[in-house]
């Protein structure tokens, strides 16, 4: 894949597959393994290229296995190197799970310390792709639920280099959620630009810095002053698209962007709610015991004076998904954040 | 090439099994150097077909377990004359040296010690909880004795002796069954994993170890421990799998203590024996007799040199048994005879170690006395440490989850700090 120039567009494939190959050119302790990332690129073609450039010790083709792929990860990491491992689609990561939650989530902390586990756990995941069973899960609550791990999620494509390295270069082990929806969005990003701006934003934090870094880093990717739509991943596009909508109506909604789900950047989501006095919590998660919940929580128990409404979730239903004649029933979309945006109590 | 007349060169009769006269040597078996299987699978193939060659042996009869288990030392103590070791071309183990013997001898008696120490400290309540390994410790010595320096151990719950045997402080590694919420030692300090309880998940992580090594162009060789029920559970296989793909120096040792708590090994495998798994990943195994400290020495320091050697993984399966219930918790009389642990008894490993270097000249009184009682020096220090209330910081809980704390963290941080300041505050007015 070659490095786009800001003139023609950047996809969010190339966007990832550029933060790996820079990173595995400044770090040789960086593996890429998982399933078919090698040869084939990955199913996806995320890997596209890094066999070929880098050989095959640095990214290669593990035995169709994701306990193993998670589980050789840990015994890399405590080895010295820094795997990125691809997991090839949301729910075919769930048999990694006892090594995701047993080791690496845990071996900081049961070693206090000493043994850190810089591993990236990529995961393609949700919804609206027309992908079938088994293909389209958002599983991002269960990681985010277990204490240790780190969950990422970009929404556009310069988040998707940046947050990529920043991944890669964290010491923590941090899940890597991948919007599948995204990976052939395009945006007039220059790679070589986020580059310098990677890697001249070391040691900055904020508003004006691209780093999640230990405390989040939610962005205000749209401005308003009545509602606040807070969301993430895959459902940051489908909420600017509501707010344009709803601007139309008279509606002013800021949006803001978590980035990532941990660290959460509480003070972001206080700053915007308490701003504009109403929020509404989108994700294509089934809502119940979900990250929307949780969100919705914290709102509550920061913001609950400055509060002119509840607060409302637009999620995905409380069933498997049901991929995918009837997805777009499911997903949360402009209209139901229309409808949540209209159930707010407006009349005071 | 194979003599075939010696009962030991030559595989069980099965009609599904490799002709093993000299022109399948020569060829290999079709199954593993067929054209069709693949680029990597031939190279694979050729790398075990080179080690059984140089053993003047087809590349099944290198993976299959010899005809019977190795055993070099009778139950009464005597040498078993080398033609019933069970050893024959390509499974030849040396008998270790004495001075390996002796210091094999002194970390059994510590062992023994420390295992029968731990088993009273929880009787007594000072301990939470203590899965022993007392009648394997011929099995948890070998493992640590036969590692370099440079070499990697991943244990489980019931290989302290194995871990204290490397060289970690028995305190340290005893802390987390006093109930701390850390593993106590630096696992990279000693090149031995945090001993695992999920049951296989780290031998993952050994052929993991193994495998950044072997990128690195390192010869570290890893030991990945497991029980007779762990081999059941997935992680197991997916080792074993891993590590042969990737050819990586793994010696997976598997003490086979005939019970997963109280399911006997019938109920966990139909395998002709636990050795038997390796041929199916391309991996060569052995059973050895568990109990038998001379064999366990000598088959682990082969397999660890041919793992080296070759950078290939091996299986070794060690028959032993576990003397006391899984833990304290556990009431064993549910579930086996005392008729059984009894049989059991008089193969004991140290006994019939003792009766060995006495019969050889290397053990007297003196050196007796001596062994015994610097195993009783390290029990004394550990009923001292484990007697006194460990002193923790509540707070450190929070201090590792991350390498920095997040905003939630640092808040419960500050909570529990508020409430131990005024827990504190309260009891200076009393």
């Amino acid at each position: 894949m070659s490095t786009a120039t800001a003139t023609e567009a950047t996809t969010f494939a190339s966007a990832l597959n550029t933060a790996m190959s820079d990173a595995m050119e400044e770090d040789d302790s960086v593996v890429v393994f998982g399933e078919d990332v090698g040869t084939l690129g990955g199913v996806f073609r995320i890997t596209d290229g890094l066999t070929t450039r880098f050989g095959e010790n640095r990214c290669f083709d593990t035995p169709l296995a994701e306990s193993g792929i998670a589980g050789t990860a840990v015994g890399m990491a405590i080895n010295g190197m820094r795997p990125v491992i691809e997991m090839q689609f949301d729910a075919f990561a769930y048999p990694a799970l006892e090594q995701v939650f047993s080791h690496i989530a845990k071996m900081a902390n049961r070693t206090r310390g000493r043994v850190r586990l810089p591993i990236v756990i990529r995961i393609p995941y949700g919804g609206g792709v027309g992908g079938v069973e088994h293909h389209c899960d958002s599983s991002e609550a269960y990681y985010a639920h277990t204490a240790g791990l780190k969950v990422f999620t970009p929404a556009t494509v310069a988040d998707a280099y940046l947050m990529l390295r920043e991944a890669i270069d964290t010491e923590d082990p941090v899940v890597f959620f991948e919007p599948k929806k995204l990976y052939w969005s395009k945006a007039g990003e220059d790679l070589s630009a986020l580059r310098q701006q990677y890697e001249s934003s070391a040691d900055t934090a904020g508003a004006e810095s691209p780093r999640v870094g230990p405390t989040g880093n939610a962005k205000v990717v749209r401005e308003g002053t009545d509602v606040s739509i807070i969301s993430y991943g895959p459902s940051v596009s489908t909420v600017l698209k509501a707010a344009e909508a709803a601007a139309e109506d008279g509606i002013s909604a800021e949006v803001l962007d978590l980035r990532s789900v941990v660290p959460f950047d509480e003070e972001a989501l206080v700053s915007t709610v308490e701003k504009t006095g109403r929020a509404v919590v989108v994700a294509e998660a089934q809502g119940f015991v979900s990250v929307a919940s949780e969100i919705t929580a914290r709102i509550q128990e920061r913001c609950f004076h400055s509060l002119a409404s509840p607060v409302l979730r637009v999620t995905g239903f409380d069933i498997p998904y049901p991929a995918p004649k009837l997805e777009e029933h499911h997903l949360p979309s402009v209209d139901r954040i229309l409808d949540a945006l209209d159930e707010l109590q407006w009349e005071d | 090439m194979t003599d075939n007349t010696t009962p030991h060169a030559s595989p069980p009769s099965a009609d599904n099994r490799a002709d093993t006269s000299p022109t399948a040597v020569d060829s290999g078996p079709h199954s593993l150097v067929s054209p069709a299987a693949g680029h990597e699978k031939a190279e694979h193939a050729s790398r075990i077909l080179e080690a059984s060659r140089s053993f003047g042996i087809t590349a099944e009869q290198y993976m299959l377990p010899a005809q019977q288990q190795i055993r070099m030392l009778d139950p009464d103590g005597s040498l078993v004359p080398e033609e019933q070791q069970g050893t024959g071309p390509g499974h030849e183990y040396p008998i270790p040296e004495d001075d390996v013997l002796l210091k094999a001898y002194t970390s059994l008696v510590a062992g023994r010690r420390i295992n029968d120490q731990n088993y009273a400290l929880v009787r007594q309540g000072r301990m939470a909880v203590y899965p022993s390994s007392h009648g394997q410790e011929a099995c948890q010595v070998g493992a640590a004795l036969c590692l370099g320096e440079g070499d990697w151990m991943f244990p489980t719950y019931r290989d302290s002796v194995a871990v204290i045997s490397r060289g970690v402080d028995p305190l340290d590694v005893m802390v987390s069954f006093r109930g701390d919420w850390h593993c106590g030692y630096d696992p990279k300090a000693y090149r031995v994993g945090a001993m695992s309880t999920p049951l296989t998940t780290q031998l993952l992580h050994a052929v993991g170890v193994a495998h950044a090594a072997k990128l690195r162009g390192e010869d570290t060789v890893v030991l990945a421990m497991c029980g007779d029920g762990a081999t059941s559970e997935g992680d197991f296989h997916e080792a074993l799998n891993f590590a042969a793909v990737f050819e990586v120096p793994v010696v997976f040792f598997v003490q086979n203590n005939g019970y997963a708590i109280s399911v006997p090994l019938s109920n966990q495998s139909a395998a002709p024996s636990l050795a038997h798994k390796a041929i199916g990943y391309g991996l060569a195994g052995e059973q050895v007799d568990g109990n038998d400290m001379v064999a366990v020495l000598a088959t682990l320091r082969r397999a660890v040199h041919l793992a080296r050697e070759n950078s290939m993984p091996l299986l070794l399966e060690a028959v032993t048994y576990r003397m006391q219930a899984h833990t304290n918790a556990d009431d064993e009389t549910r579930y086996r005879d005392r008729e059984e642990v009894e049989q059991w008894k008089r193969k004991d490993p140290l006994l019939r170690m003792q009766k060995l270097l006495t019969a050889k000249g290397l053990l007297d009184e003196a050196a007796e006395t001596q062994i015994a009682a610097a195993a009783e020096e390290v029990a004394a220090s550990l009923r001292q440490a484990m007697s006194a209330e460990p002193e923790e910081d509540p707070l450190e809980i929070f201090d590792h989850v991350y390498t920095e704390p997040t905003a939630q963290l640092s808040a419960q941080r500050s909570q529990l700090a508020d409430e131990l300041a005024g827990v504190d505050a309260e009891e200076g007015t009393r």
